[in-house]
Formats: structure tokens, sequence, C-alpha cells
């Protein structure tokens, strides 16, 4: 089904349910579609879309003129919708996504904390992001909320989240973080266990909460793209990357060829150096620090590579609004294409090794597994979702450049254990090093194209969506732009918003000393879901 | 297993091989490190660290400190568990409102002497994120501070550094 047969399709169902669309555009947020509901047809909107097995991605609000907009995404395999709908701000009130989609559960509950949504029938009433730093009738993200806040005292800790109880003989809890014992980002983990295994656990995040959706207000391009590179700084090329893609739709342009070129070539060195850092710290964490030390070597190797490649080890700054501020010229696509081959040779040893070793065959098979149902429900992507049956990938759905000229396969199990994600991030190195060395090919061919940004057009009010695949997953970021074209929004809903809950899915039934290794697994951003 | 002792021996000592000037700066700088670290805490400096809101990619950059093309242990320096166990903390990040109570609480658990190092621009005066109600800005709003070490985020060989700046200062807080 063409995305068009698609879009008609779920109009249709929409209309046999009795469902308004005030008015649908192919072109707001271009590639997406932008489709006007009422607000008290917000649930069935979604119902509609569940029972079309469309994926729930993200929601955000944004006060207008009295008003609070909702945008909630949905989408299939390449083809973006945005439902939106709006409520008065004296009475912010609105339907769940969150029974329909489980997804959406701490998204709608981030929302209720910042903006002050009200969302009925919400399986989950507690708050989430928001803390002891301002009062449960402070709403951040509105308007009248000063940057600085209307709380100057000390923050107390949060130490009354009411965490469901468990009870039964020989039940006990164990209360982790936020500090945590290794150098990791911060966020609390309540287990529940009875001897070694594993009944239930349950996160609670949002300790890294610095105000990214406030403190980018009033921004210009340059200052966006900044505090996008630092959501998550282990992303900071796929971000960045979300959030110029955002402003330049926006405005209605588009990088030229060779910065695309460029941008999809630092994102893919993004994906190899964390993956190369991540299967080292997997096998370090059953005890095999033979992968910790080789591994890390490899990824330090590439890290002085992007030193002298751009200036900075995690390529932070190397993406500007309208294209990129490094150029790669024909001596560096050589010394890049001698990397891509030392590195294949020098992952093929240890990858063989990692595949059948019999201790970590032992540790990783059937541990932490997550199933394909679950990954669904979720909406799971990157590789821990292609790990659990789901291939959403972001280039091969081919919506933006330089990917729409590229080829590889998604890597893909249905196995969901660690042993698996493993398995999927050793392929996505291999077929980053394919991509790079394809678009080293294609970058040659236009060496004598001239420019590697545009000026970004003023056009005051525009708002642009930012769909990437960063080596997470996917990544959405919403950019609406004021009169003045400073930023008057910014959301960007990081892949870990799914990872987090699928991490509290996957470990029950696992032992308690088997959490680090299902962690470092999946992953999760801290600091990218707190925002 | 005769993979692995092969993939070991042909992988070499990485640490002494390496060619570049700048392996040679980490090699003086961890020396001048140990006669520092030797001088006060008997040979060896147990940091504690603290991500205190940040993004993530400082602790990158300390991970590395542990690589094979830097390996602090070597020096003495080790990073542990416990802020009990630790003579340094060493803070990353803006100090996020929701982690100040945190912070000061692993510092008030450490032994004395204590020292801190605030890491990273953000840690130094709030960075890219200023103070705002999510964040109280650098650490020293929050916890006294005897080094602050800039840069975003700062490199393993600046770290090794910064680590060093504070062993001269040290005056037993």
């Amino acid at each position: 089904m063409n995305r068009f047969e698609w879009l008609s399709g779920y109009l249709a169902e929409l209309e046999d349910e009795h469902i308004v669309v005030h008015s649908g555009s192919g072109e707001a947020l271009a590639p997406a579609h932008l489709l006007h509901v009422d607000p008290e047809d917000w649930a069935k909107a979604a119902v509609v879309a569940k029972n079309m097995d469309l994926r729930w991605a993200g929601i955000w609000g944004d006060e207008q003129a009295g008003e609070i907009v909702l945008s909630a995404v949905v989408a299939r395999p390449g083809a973006y919708l945005v439902l939106r709908t709006a409520v008065p701000l004296e009475r912010p009130q609105i339907a769940s996504h969150a029974a329909i989609y489980p997804g959406a559960n701490r998204m709608e509950r981030h929302l209720a904390d910042m903006l002050g949504v009200r969302f009925t029938d919400h399986p989950d009433g507690r708050r989430w992001t928001r803390h002891q730093a301002w009062d449960e009738s402070q709403y951040p993200l509105r308007s009248d909320f000063p940057l600085q806040g209307l709380n100057p005292k000390r923050t107390p800790a949060d130490s009354d989240y009411p965490f469901p109880p468990i009870q039964g003989s020989g039940v006990y809890e164990i209360p982790v973080g936020p500090v945590h014992a290794g150098t990791i980002e911060p966020g609390h983990f309540r287990f529940q266990a009875a001897g070694e295994p594993i009944l239930r656990v349950e996160e609670r995040l949002g300790y890294t909460h610095k105000g990214i959706e406030k403190i980018a207000v009033g921004r210009d391009a340059d200052g966006l793209a900044r505090i996008a590179g630092r959501i998550s700084g282990d992303s900071c090329v796929a971000h960045t990357w979300a959030a110029c893609q955002a402003l330049e739709r926006a405005c209605g342009t588009k990088p030229p060829e060779r910065a695309s070129l460029i941008r999809g070539l630092l994102c893919e060195r993004e994906r190899v150096a964390n993956h190369l850092g991540d299967i080292g710290s997997i096998c370090n964490d059953v005890g095999f620090s033979f992968a910790l030390m080789q591994c890390h070597a490899l990824r330090e190797q590439w890290l002085r590579r992007n030193l002298d490649l751009s200036g900075h080890r995690l390529m932070m700054n190397s993406l500007v609004p309208g294209g990129v501020a490094l150029d790669v010229d024909a001596g560096v696509i050589e010394t890049l294409r001698k990397d891509h081959a030392q590195l294949r040779a020098q992952i093929r040893p240890l990858f063989d090794i990692f595949d059948d070793h019999p201790s970590l065959e032992d540790r990783l098979l059937g541990t932490g597994r997550l199933s394909p149902e679950t990954a669904k429900m979720l909406g799971v992507s990157g590789y821990v979702g292609k790990a659990s049956g789901q291939a959403i990938d972001l280039r091969k759905d081919a919506l933006y450049a330089p990917y729409t000229r590229l080829q590889f396969n998604v890597a893909q199990s249905q196995a969901g254990d660690v042993a698996a994600r493993l398995a999927i991030r050793q392929e996505e190195v291999h077929s980053s090093l394919n991509l790079m060395d394809e678009m080293l090919g294609m970058l040659e061919r236009l060496k004598d194209q001239q420019g590697l940004h545009v000026d970004l057009p003023a056009r005051p009010g525009g708002e642009g969506l930012g769909l990437i695949d960063g080596w997470r997953g996917e990544i959405i970021s919403y950019v609406r732009l004021d009169r003045d074209c400073r930023v008057a929004r910014f959301f960007a809903r990081d892949p870990s918003w799914f990872t987090w809950p699928a991490l509290e899915q996957l470990l029950p039934g696992n032992i308690v000393p088997d959490f680090p290794v299902c962690n470092k697994s999946v992953n999760g951003s801290y600091s990218g879901h707190d925002l | 297993m005769l993979r692995i002792l092969r993939q070991i021996w042909t992988t070499g000592l990485l640490t002494e091989q390496a060619p570049s000037l700048q392996d040679a700066d980490i090699q003086a700088l961890g020396a001048q490190l140990k006669g520092a670290i030797d001088a006060r805490f008997g040979g060896s400096l147990a940091i504690r660290q603290v991500d205190a809101g940040s993004c993530n990619a400082c602790e990158l950059e300390i991970h590395a400190l542990s690589n094979p093309y830097y390996d602090i242990e070597r020096f003495g320096v080790h990073f542990v568990a416990s802020p009990r166990h630790a003579d340094m903390l060493l803070v990353t990040g803006p100090v996020s409102r929701h982690m100040e109570t945190a912070l000061r609480r692993t510092w008030r658990a450490m032994g004395k002497p204590r020292f801190v190092i605030a890491s990273g621009d953000c840690a130094c005066n709030g960075g890219e994120f200023g103070t705002s109600y999510a964040s109280c800005g650098g650490v020293d709003k929050v916890i006294p501070v005897d080094l602050h070490l800039p840069g975003c985020p700062p490199a393993p060989d600046e770290l090794m550094r910064g680590i060093l700046a504070l062993m001269g200062r040290a005056t037993g807080r």
C-alpha cells in the first residue's frame, strides 16, 4: 500500500467512526501529513490508528493564544501522520492515548507535568518529569512560568514518589540510584525480587531534567543547534541533525547535497563509535573484559579520527543549520577509506570470537528477552526494536538525503535477548562501514560542488518536523518559529522514551546481577529522555 | 581460547606502543600525576564520579581514561563505587535541581580530606544550560569546588591534567 492509499484508508476509517477532520495538509509538516481533529475525537483517532496497525511515536503540546495545541505522531514505515487538536488553556483536558498505546504513558505524564494538560482516563496518574523543583500547580512550559522558576530555595530529594508496594514471603526491594555505582547517568531503579530473580522493576527518571524545552525558547537557529547537540552527548550528531532538519523544513529550505552526505557520514561515524563502545561494555558486564579492552581501543582510534576530521572527538558543533561546518576533501576521503578497511580487518577476528565464545553464549543467550509483541506494543525503534522484530529504520524508509540513494539491509532478529541486541549492533557496524564507503564515493563525484551550507530564509511562524535515524533509533524533532524567526517551541523525542519502558518489561525473571548487562544492551539515554 | 590469546598477542600493548606525540604527552603527564598522588595519598587516588545532570558526553570521555590508550589505573587513579571510599569527587553536568540534594548527600558521605573537581563547561558555570528552574548552574552553587576544569567535554588528556592540577594545589580541606 503506498502512502496515499494508506492515508485515504485512514481517512475513510475516521469517516466511518464519524470523526470530523477539519483540515489536512501534506505540506505544513512535510514529509508528515497533518490532520486536525476535534478534541473529543482524540482517543477515537488513536483507536482507528491502532486498528490500522500504526505505531504511536510521540506527543507534544504548545501554548498558543490561550490554547494548548496538541500534536501526536502515528506512523507506519516511511509515512508519518501528525494528529492535531487544541484545548483551552483554562481547561486543558483531553483523552489519553496511553490506554490504547502503552508507549504513550510517560510522554503524556511529561506533558501533564510540563504544560498542565490533564489526560482523562490515564492509566497512571503519577507525576513523571516533575520531582520537587516546581509545584504541582506550576507548569514550566507555560508562557507565564518564568525561566528561573518560582522556587528559589534548595530542591529537596524526591523521596515520596509512590512506588507500588509488593508483599509476600521472602520478597524484598532494592532501591538503586540516582547516584549509581559506575560512571553513568543518574536515575532510580526500584527492584522487587524474591531470591535472585527479579519479580518487578520500576524506573524513576527525570533526574537530569535540565529544562531543554524551556531554554530553547527564544533562541536563534544556531543556538538551537548547539543545545540539540547536548540533548544526549552520545547522539550529538543525530540530535543536531534532527533539529537542523526541522529548522530547515520550517524555513522551506534544504542543505546542499554535499552537506547532506557529510551529515550522513558523521552520523554513521557516531553509530560505529557507540556500537564499538557498547559491544565491549556488554561483554564486560558478564566478565569478558577482553572485549572491553579490544573494543574500547578501536573506539579510541575512531574518536581520534573524529578529532582530526571535525576538531571534536564527539563531533559536536559539526552540523549547523543549513549545512555543515566542515569539509571532506580528497585527502580526507582517502584517509577514511583506509580507516574503514582497517576497522573491517580489526573487527573480523573479534566479532568471530564474540559470536561463538561459549561463556558469552552461556550468559547472553536468552538473557533479558524482549518479545516482539511487547516491542511492538511499546513502539520500540533502533537496535532494541530490530532485535525484537521491529524493522524501524528511517534510513531505509528513505525519508531524507543522503539515504534516499543508498541501499542496505536492516539487521533484524526475532530473538529479542541480549545476544540478539549484541548481534544487531555488530551487523550495524558492518552496514555503516559499507554505507560510509558509498558516501565517500558520492562525495568524490560531487567534489566540484561549491557551498556547504545555505542561509535559512526567514519564514516567521514556520514549523517543521525533523526525522532522523540516530544510532539509538528514531529521533523526532519539532520546531515552531515565532514572528521574529526565533524558536517558539522545541521538542526532541529521543528513542529512549520507548526503550526505557522496554527495559522494565524485559527484566522480570532475570537475576538481579544481570541487570547491568540487560541495561547496557538497551542503553537508554537518561539525558535524552529527561530533557 | 587460542583465538583470544592470538588476538591479545597481535594487539600488543597499545599503551606503550602508541607512536604519536600525543601519546608521549600522556606518558609524561601520567608520570607527574603519579608523583603528585604518591605524595598526597600514598600511591592511590580513589575517585567517585557523579553525573549531576550532564548530557553524558563528559561520562564518555571519563570512560576513555580506562581504555588501553590512557589506562589511568596504572598511575594509581581508580574509580570507586561509593563516596565513602573516595578521596575525590569528579562532578559533571550543570547540577540539575533534581540532583541537587543527591549531589550534596554524596559529598557529605565522603571522608576527609575530600576534593571536588567540577569537570566540563556545564559543571564550571552551567554551560549551555545555564541557570534555570531546572538547573542550579555550576557545581559550586551546591558544594565547594577545588578545581574548575573547562571543556565540552574535557578530553581524556585534559582530565588527567585537571586531576594533576588539583593535586598540586591540594591543601587538605
